[in-house]
């Protein structure tokens, strides 16, 4: 197998792309949210505002080499999932660097952002920080349990780590979709979304209304910059996978942008819906309904 | 009793100790030397181009992040905002809960001098462009606060003030429209509070220094 | 109330009864009777809670005036014991044993009035005022609005107005 070079101006294209429609899509999330609670809420380009304010400001403070490195390695977490994984199905183009056991290094990857992150804000020495991390850590793994068997599920289904090839099983019509092929997999992968998109009510965390803000809390100007634009780049990226593995990818951009939308505004609206739970409280409840879930979709298949 | 005025104790945690390391060494600390970095501010420059500052300081007139610090009563206006009645996101105005990520400061009603010293060490801990608002009478001249005897006076002997939102309280169509006239002065690059703190550093830090007696911070924490 | 003071009044030399309302009633007592009587108060009498302890400043009479108020929740009343204290130098016995929220009381009057109660837990500690090194500013010989503008650097400029005289003005400037 030879590498193509041309290979990686297209990813960078593919990755100029996402990262403005997450920009977007995060604001008009935002917008959403507001409209439920009868506010305007932030204009749409308010998060380009941000982020140019935020490489903007002249002063900025390290606390060591991992706190520079912790915001690069979130940033490497989501960059790195989106160019592992084909975004458009069928393209030469938009497929990235995908190959043969990609649906393994995603998985790596979607956790890998979590772990950069623990070791910038341990570095940074807040007591905000430590807790933020450990709470964080611990309801990321606990949301990834079900996410993980899920994936298996459908690797057995498929008899294949490719994604490419998952999304080449699920072509020809909507009822050729893991969505109804294997619907419990589908749920169990759906409850672990609701956890790993960081929005209520799983988004104790680092919800920016807490007093302790968690893992960010001395993060600022340049640092906290990276970090938007991985909280821009990573839902899709994610969302990417999910629309992959469960809805039949999308064969062309204006397909994938309705998708990416839709499947985002599931987890907005269950987060308009109900309120913030505490850590342990999100924990239980994924162990006790999506993780029963994901093991009954593998013995399913 | 007479009014002599003694130095306050230093905080036992603020000692010069002596610890033993996890790996056995003996190591001698001093709190206020050891733990905080203790270099003065300095001035910084705009960027070197007038139109990457202009697109900055459009930026930063458009986001204004506030620091969650409500310093006295007026903070209770504050509220308002962010509910669908005044809806204060819709400028670009969001409360953030660490000064790190902050570049704006209201100051909301009366300070006291114990709070005043958390104001400093929050208002030094904030990146450089940096704003300060007065809300209420009281920063002005002490509003119904005039004679206290643990209520600051005037604000601008402190902290370098850009804008003051006169009112017993003000409502908070009155912050909007402080607020707005803040992005006026910011977008017109006239916002500089942060690099007077620096230039005239000696200056603040005595008038400080003049109400708080125990002083038992570095005199510059990041 | 009358019949408990007539009661308290055969074991304890007692100062005159004021009886505010039905249920709230203030009776003064030396110094040295004090731990008794209110020992006897929580222990016979029902006054289990102790709602307050303040003091108020009797400059002219060289006198502090300590308030220990009482309540007895089943009987719906409150008790008020007073005791005057020399001003300087003032110092009272402490009684953070009978209530352990005295000590916090105690450690206030410290600091905003210079009232000493010996070996009440942290009592010398920063209570609100964080560094305060002049006369404790409840006295009244500590004259606040000289020392804010001492201290504090005033904005020139300020006037105030009589809100009677001023609102006459306002309203009916024609009438002087």
């Amino acid at each position: 197998m030879s590498f193509e070079w041309i290979k990686i101006p297209y990813a960078l294209l593919t990755l100029f792309i996402v990262a403005n429609y997450g920009f977007l899509l995060t604001a008009v999330m935002a917008k959403i949210a507001a409209r439920v609670g009868r506010r305007h809420g932030i204009p749409v380009w308010q998060n380009y505002v941000d982020l140019i304010k935020n490489y903007g400001l002249r002063s900025s403070i390290t606390h060591g080499v991992m706190f520079y490195l912790g915001p690069v390695f979130r940033l490497t977490g989501g960059v790195g999932l989106l160019m592992f994984v084909p975004t458009i199905y069928g393209t030469e183009m938009f497929s990235n660097m995908s190959f043969a056991g990609d649906l393994i290094l995603a998985l790596y990857f979607v956790f890998f952002g979590s772990l950069g992150m623990a070791l910038g804000a341990g570095e940074s020495g807040h007591p905000h920080s430590a807790i933020g991390v450990t709470r964080g850590l611990s309801q990321v793994t606990a949301a990834e349990l079900p996410f993980a068997l899920a994936v298996y599920a459908v690797a057995v289904q498929y008899q294949t780590l490719s994604v490419t090839e998952i999304v080449a099983a699920q072509q020809g019509g909507i009822l050729h979709w893991t969505l109804f092929s294997n619907p419990l997999a589908v749920a169990a992968a759906m409850l672990s979304f609701l956890g790993t998109m960081m929005r209520p009510p799983f988004d104790v965390v680092l919800a920016p209304q807490e007093i302790p803000i968690g893992p960010p809390t001395e993060y600022h100007s340049s640092y906290l910059a990276l970090m938007q634009t991985n909280r821009a780049i990573f839902p899709i990226a994610k969302i990417v996978i999910y629309m992959n593995l469960f809805f039949g990818g999308a064969a062309s951009w204006p397909v994938f942008f309705l998708k990416v939308f839709l499947i985002y505004l599931v987890s907005v609206i269950v987060g308009v819906v109900f309120p913030r739970f505490r850590v342990e409280q999100s924990i239980r409840w994924f162990l006790i309904w999506a993780v029963p879930l994901g093991i009954a979709a593998i013995l399913m298949v | 009793m007479k009014d002599d005025f003694p130095t306050p104790p230093v905080r036992d945690e603020l000692k010069k100790r002596v610890v033993e390391t996890p790996d056995g060494q003996t190591i001698e600390i001093d709190p206020l030397r050891d733990y905080y970095c203790q270099s003065a501010p300095t001035v910084m420059p705009a960027a070197y181009s007038k139109i990457v500052e202009g697109l900055f300081n459009w930026a930063r007139a458009e986001s204004l992040w506030i620091l969650g610090f409500g310093t006295g009563c007026g903070a209770i206006e504050m509220r308002p905002l962010m509910t669908p009645r005044f809806d204060a996101y819709r400028y670009g105005i969001q409360w953030r809960p660490t000064p790190r990520q902050s570049n704006l400061f209201v100051i909301s009603g009366y300070l006291s001098v114990k709070t005043l010293k958390r104001v400093i060490r929050s208002y030094e801990q904030m990146p450089n462009p940096k704003y300060v608002v007065g809300l209420g009478s009281c920063t002005i001249n002490g509003g119904m606060y005039f004679d206290s005897y643990n209520t600051i006076t005037r604000l601008d002997q402190y902290l370098p003030v850009d804008v003051y939102i006169a009112g017993c309280m003000p409502r908070p169509e009155a912050l909007l429209a402080g607020f707005e006239e803040l992005k006026r002065i910011i977008r017109a690059g006239k916002a500089e509070g942060a690099n007077q703190y620096a230039e005239q550093f000696d200056w603040y830090k005595a008038n400080q220094k003049r109400v708080i007696h125990d002083w038992d911070m570095p005199d510059y924490n990041w | 109330m009358r019949d408990l003071y007539d009661r308290l009044k055969t074991a304890f030399p007692l100062g005159e009864l004021t009886e505010q309302r039905p249920d709230l009633a203030f009776v003064t007592v030396a110094k040295e009777q004090l731990r008794s009587l209110l020992l006897h108060l929580r222990d016979q009498e029902g006054f289990t809670h102790l709602v307050l302890l303040t003091a108020v400043d009797w400059l002219e009479e060289g006198n502090f005036q300590l308030t220990y108020l009482m309540n007895n929740r089943l009987a719906c009343r409150d008790l008020g014991v007073r005791v005057m204290l020399p001003r300087d130098p003032a110092s009272m016995d402490s009684i953070h044993d009978l209530w352990p929220t005295a000590a916090t009381y105690q450690r206030e009057l410290r600091e905003m009035f210079g009232i000493d109660f010996p070996g009440s837990p942290r009592v010398d500690e920063d209570f609100i005022l964080e560094g305060w090194i002049r006369t404790p500013p409840y006295r009244r010989d500590f004259d606040t609005l000289k020392f804010s503008d001492e201290v504090f650097a005033p904005r020139p400029g300020r006037a105030s107005s009589d809100p009677t005289e001023f609102m006459k003005q306002q309203l009916y400037p024609d009438k002087t």
